[in-house]
């Protein structure tokens, strides 16, 4: 008995051991990014590096306001992502109820023409949108990221899911009560795909902060920039200056650290969700 | 449709049929009028486009957004493209090494953390941050660990006595780097899925093979790599799909004029470069074609794979 406990030790200390380094390996970059962001430049390129910085450059985080227009960056990130995320719960959850619970004329036709975007890359579509935004003459305007970000075949398909698995029994219920299909879905079918929800809120909310290559596209004057291409650009400015570039990349993750420290549970329930059932 | 039980309460057969066909009417109505905006929003930003491209894959372009046809011109290009031939390679290299590594190192996480032991909710926390930061800021940071003078990781190697190469600047390394941010930052993801996928196993399992003397590396074998196995199925087809279409960490940690560009750039990169800075734009929807077929391609084969290894319950 004693022999088995003492096993059951070991063999907890060295699960611990391995996680523990690979931890160390996923907070280094961390640390690194913010120690970096508070020292000089002098003692960013000291050898033997320097661990902690003698006296906080907290300049350098103003320095980043001052070179390139971040506080707009960060406003443009934060409309995008907030518009997206709502507009596609909306638009997503309203079709995926539809597909999954309404008999329709045509309605596995049209669920297979969207399960068919689901499979195609995304450069494939990048040209012609492209070209549409210059129709429309949205290049630089924050509508060119957020419009086409409001439909999504993938959030259709996993709230289609979702909607799914509910039971019937409260809709018909609620059909004999003479409610309509609008009413049944916004009062009843939506606070119970609750879990749904918060996934495909989740994908699209750091989807749409994150993004590089479209906005690189239809947006590259400052005032309709976001966060992501605003780093690069920071970086094409200011190659060598590490400390600055680091203090512009904690600044454009740090609201979704936040959010995540938050939100912690929902992030991984959600992400779980999406690559489950 | 169901008939609703509606008719049970009514009299006249009538009055219930013409009641049952409004509802029914009404029923295809609410159905149009809920899938419209995103079906409407989905056939212009993407099913019009992909007619759009494969169209596109057939002109040329001039500089004042003209376009003329061409037939197959683009595609006869591809052959003599050394640079495509290059970011082919260069891209099944990334595939080939970091969606499995990803896949085992996630397993592995996803496994030890699936035991009775004290921290999990903090390891997995911890494992999960880079999923949530911006590929723009990993790429910067890593490419400031990578720094062949003033970088941490040379830093520490010369402690022990080795000297560190220039890791995104040396053309014979610059793409094992970008992989070995690309396994780091996709660690969390796998882990969660993973992870969710372990705990739907019964524990019923284990036990009745720890009964008959089986130790955790058989059992790991035996149990739960086989009815883990769909999600392992899953999860490559995903990691694929993404890995084919690599770009954000190359764009930022590989310089446009650096020379270790021509081993990293991706097939992606390759068809960012043509469409919007050379202004190629008919070659590059032929490269978004290729690319759209070969995903196909490798998908349809997964598929078929799967039968081979994959136990459903």
């Amino acid at each position: 008995m004693e022999k088995s406990v003492q096993s059951m030790k070991r063999k907890s200390l060295l699960i611990h051991f391995i996680l523990i380094l690979g931890s160390i390996a996923m907070i280094i970059p961390f640390i690194w990014m913010i120690l970096t962001s508070l020292k000089t430049y002098a003692e960013s390129v000291q050898v033997p590096p320097v661990i902690m910085p003698s006296d906080f450059q907290w300049s350098n985080y103003k320095e980043v306001f001052v070179l390139l227009p971040f506080f707009e960056f960060m406003f443009n990130t934060f409309i995008v992502t907030v518009l997206r995320t709502a507009g596609q719960l909306f638009l997503c959850s309203l079709a995926a109820y539809a597909f999954a619970r309404i008999h329709f004329p045509g309605r596995n036709v049209f669920f297979i023409i969207t399960l068919s975007v689901l499979m195609v890359p995304g450069q494939v579509f990048l040209l012609p949108q492209y070209m549409i935004m210059v129709k429309l003459g949205w290049l630089n305007t924050l509508q060119a990221i957020i419009v086409p970000g409001l439909f999504s075949a993938f959030g259709t398909f996993l709230l289609r899911q979702f909607f799914m698995g509910l039971p019937k029994e409260l809709e018909e219920a609620a059909r004999l009560d003479g409610c309509n299909h609008f009413q049944i879905f916004w009062k009843i079918m939506l606070p119970l795909a609750k879990p749904g929800l918060i996934a495909l809120g989740i994908f699209t909310t750091l989807w749409s902060w994150n993004e590089l290559m479209w906005p690189m596209i239809v947006n590259s004057s400052p005032e309709a920039m976001t966060l992501s291409v605003g780093l690069s650009s920071l970086q094409g400015q200011y190659a060598t200056n590490y400390p600055i570039l680091m203090a512009g990349s904690f600044l454009a993750v740090l609201p979704m650290l936040v959010i995540f420290f938050i939100l912690q549970k929902q992030f991984i329930e959600g992400i779980a969700i999406s690559g489950g059932k | 449709m169901k008939p609703l039980p509606l008719q049970v309460e009514t009299k006249s057969p009538f009055k219930v049929n013409s009641l049952i066909k409004t509802k029914k009417f009404s029923d295809y109505l609410w159905g149009y009028v809920m899938i419209a905006p995103t079906m409407f929003g989905l056939a212009i930003f993407y099913l019009w486009p992909i007619l759009q491209t494969i169209y596109f894959s057939f002109t040329e372009w001039g500089s004042f957004g003209t376009f003329q046809w061409i037939g197959l011109e683009n595609y006869k290009l591809m052959f003599n493209d050394s640079d495509l031939f290059q970011s082919i390679k260069n891209t099944t290299i990334y595939i080939i090494f970091t969606v499995p590594i990803g896949i085992f190192i996630s397993i592995i996480i996803a496994v030890l953390l699936n035991q009775n032991i004290k921290g999990k909710s903090i390891y997995r926390t911890l494992y999960f941050l880079p999923v949530i930061t911006m590929p723009a800021a990993i790429a910067m940071v890593w490419k400031w660990l990578y720094n062949g003078d003033y970088g941490l990781l040379n830093y520490v190697l010369s402690l022990i006595g080795i000297k560190g190469p220039n890791w995104v600047t040396n053309p014979d390394i610059a793409l094992f780097s970008v992989m070995v941010v690309a396994i780091w930052s996709g660690i969390g993801y796998n882990m969660v899925i993973f992870l969710s996928g372990l705990q739907g196993i019964p524990s019923t399992y284990y036990e009745a093979a720890r009964i008959d003397g089986a130790g955790p590396i058989r059992m790991f074998f035996k149990i739960t790599l086989p009815l883990l196995s769909p999600v392992i199925f899953f999860v490559s087809i995903m990691s694929m799909i993404g890995a084919f279409q690599v770009f954000d960490l190359i764009f930022m940690m590989i310089s446009k004029s650096s020379t270790a560009l021509e081993n990293t750039q991706s097939i992606v990169y390759l068809f960012y470069q043509h469409a919007f800075i050379l202004n190629n734009k008919g070659y590059a929807a032929a490269i978004a074609v290729l690319l759209l077929i070969v995903i196909l391609i490798i998908t349809a084969i997964q598929m078929i794979l799967q039968k081979k290894w994959v136990h459903y319950e």
